[in-house]
């Protein structure tokens, strides 16, 4: 073995512990968790909850110990910690504790199997921060499959239930056969440079590799696509997500979907920019067809899960337009189509988890998921009510929530990159996907209430929907707060 | 005795081929599940091909993760099929549609 290590030239790097703490501390926290689990009483399995929190809590201390310490490499080249990792790392433990507060209850009071789902949601999440820093085909690939594994497992959670149990095989099916995909293309990639590392694929792309690269690029998208559900490769998400557990579905939704949002964002920025021109239309195609598709099937649901699945499917739409702006050589307009993208991933991520956290505030003791149910919510819970209109109008793309920032921003970036087709579908859509968010507000408010007892909330989610909801209204009053971030986190 | 790399390639496409099209007619969970398995081979004997062809080991240690990767999906897939299973007593996906489709 250190022979054929001496043949190539390979020698032990030295690990960088301090860029690599937080994926410690989180995966330190996972292991105390399932350990602890097997100690606690039944009555006090739900102690994992605050266990996993504050090592969530942990984690962002250590991302912020690396706050202004410069860029890391480590690991070889596979591993860095950059400003664009730190905020992805950022987001995905905020969204974590965000999916902490929906779940809490839920599997409590539901008598699952709470110790293995804290664990699981930790290992999922860690796959998040991990793919924040990936830049190697192995890392991307390993961090992947550590957000999707759990999740599988996650969406099945309610062994007794048929419906989970689908949900759980439609997802499994769906992942592996996406993973496959996405390693045959990475194995193109590999074949025309041969390099793992992405600046090294960059380097040694030559036009002569242009066939097989187009191939491989599109294997990766395809397989990332079903991971981001986007159209055509979407007919899991909603079938998942209603069948999940629905704190689950929250996950899917936000952290999952994000963290695949990040492999494909670093892909593309990293590895094949250079040879954007042969993959910009693939993206273009699949952003028209996620944004029109998902809006249009959004327009016919009945069920609040399903909605926000669809609606899902849409805002993966806005995020794939700024990827399909990329140019080689366009300095300036990549910059802004990166951070808008960048900015979109940030704020969808906290208006999803938050209109799930409504709708399983609402659901909980006899409540519905139907639509039907939840006119006259003003009347019955104000506060409830106020919240899960601030969020719709969030994922609307309306004042005064952040949401409209995000849209403006990518709509922008393609009036930059002159993209103007793209652009123009994308005002369309935002405006379709008003009508269905906003006839969910209306119902809420103008409609008459059949029942008349308020929806009782419990404190923690509460807080958190609260706090989501600050951070939404904050960000709008002054973008500045995010667009900062954007920018420091240009490659 | 070598082979040229570009048999073993072209042996790795047909089996990706033929794994994506039984993914694609088969109608059983579990064979579903082989089709995949038998993709991702495919997906080692080209990162092995490459690795050999151009003389390092970064694609052959791409394999191994493939591999514990897809064992990792082994566990989990068996473990909702035969969930599924317990209460159907069927692995038909056609037969698996309770949520509106």
């Amino acid at each position: 073995m250190m022979e054929l290590a001496q043949q190539v030239g390979a020698t032990a790097a030295a690990v960088d512990w301090h860029a690599i703490a937080p994926e410690l501390v989180l995966a330190a926290t996972a292991c105390i968790v399932l350990v602890a689990d097997l100690f606690l009483p039944d009555d006090a399995k739900w102690l994992a909850m605050p266990l996993s929190a504050a090592g969530i809590i942990g984690t962002l201390a250590a991302i912020v110990s690396l706050i202004g310490a410069g860029n890391r490499l480590t690991l070889a080249g596979a591993f860095e910690v950059d400003g664009f990792a730190l905020l992805f790392k950022g987001v995905f433990c905020v969204l974590g504790l965000l999916i902490l507060a929906i779940s809490f209850h839920y599997f409590r009071v539901g008598r699952y199997y709470q110790g293995e789902y804290y664990f699981l949601m930790l290992c999922s999440l860690l796959g998040g921060v991990v793919m924040s820093s990936a830049r190697d085909l192995v890392t991307i690939f390993i961090a992947i499959e550590l957000i999707s594994i759990p999740g599988f497992i996650m969406a099945g959670l309610r062994k007794g239930d048929a419906k989970s149990n689908e949900a759980a095989l439609k997802f499994f099916l769906f992942g592996v056969l996406s993973s496959a995909v996405m390693l045959y293309g990475m194995s193109l990639a590999y074949g025309a440079t041969g390099e793992l590392l992405l600046e090294g694929i960059r380097a040694k792309l030559t036009a002569a590799d242009e066939p097989l690269i187009v191939l491989s690029v599109f294997f990766i998208v395809v397989g990332f696509a079903f991971k981001i559900s986007a159209v055509p490769f979407h007919f899991w998400a909603p079938d998942t997500y209603e069948g999940s557990p629905s704190p689950v579905a929250a996950f899917l939704s936000t952290i999952s979907k994000i963290g695949g949002f990040v492999g494909l964002i670093v892909l593309m920025f990293r590895a094949f920019p250079d040879v954007a021109d042969t993959w910009r239309p693939i993206f273009a195609l699949l952003a028209i067809l996620t944004m029109t598709v998902g809006n249009m099937i959004a327009l016919r649901q009945t069920h609040i899960i399903r909605l926000l699945a669809y609606s899902g499917i849409a805002q993966s739409g806005y995020v794939l337009v700024a990827l399909a702006l990329i140019e080689p050589g366009a300095t300036a307009s990549n910059e802004q189509a990166f951070q808008s993208a960048v900015i979109y991933l940030a704020i969808y991520g906290i208006m999803d988890a938050g209109a799930f956290a409504a709708a399983v505030a609402f659901a909980r003791r006899g409540g519905s998921y139907f639509i039907e149910d939840y006119s006259g919510l003003w009347q019955r819970s104000p506060v409830l009510a106020t919240l899960l209109a601030g969020f719709l109008i969030s994922l609307a793309g309306t004042p005064p929530m952040a949401g409209f920032w995000a849209k403006v921003f990518v709509f922008l970036a393609a009036i930059e990159a002159q993209s103007y087709l793209l652009a123009i579908v994308m005002g369309l859509n935002a405006v379709v996907a008003a009508w269905y968010y906003l006839a969910v507000v209306k119902k809420m408010f103008f409609e008459k209430a059949e029942l008349a007892e308020p929806v009782e909330v419990p404190a923690v989610l509460r807080v958190a929907m609260g706090l989501a909801a600050a951070a939404l209204v904050a960000v709008f009053v002054y973008p500045r707060l995010v667009t900062e971030l954007a920018e420091r986190s240009l490659f | 005795m070598s082979v040229a790399p570009g048999f073993y390639l072209v042996l790795a496409g047909l089996m990706f081929a033929i794994g994506v099209v039984g993914v694609l007619v088969r109608r059983n969970a579990i064979v579903i599940f082989m089709f995949v398995e038998l993709m991702l081979n495919a997906v080692n004997l080209i990162f092995v091909t490459f690795a050999r062809q151009q003389g390092t080991v970064d694609g052959q240690v791409l394999v191994f993760f493939v591999l514990v990767v897809a064992a990792a999906e082994v566990v989990v897939g068996l473990g909702i099929i035969s969930l599924i299973f317990r209460y159907r007593v069927s692995s038909n996906v056609d037969e698996i549609n309770l949520l509106k489709r």
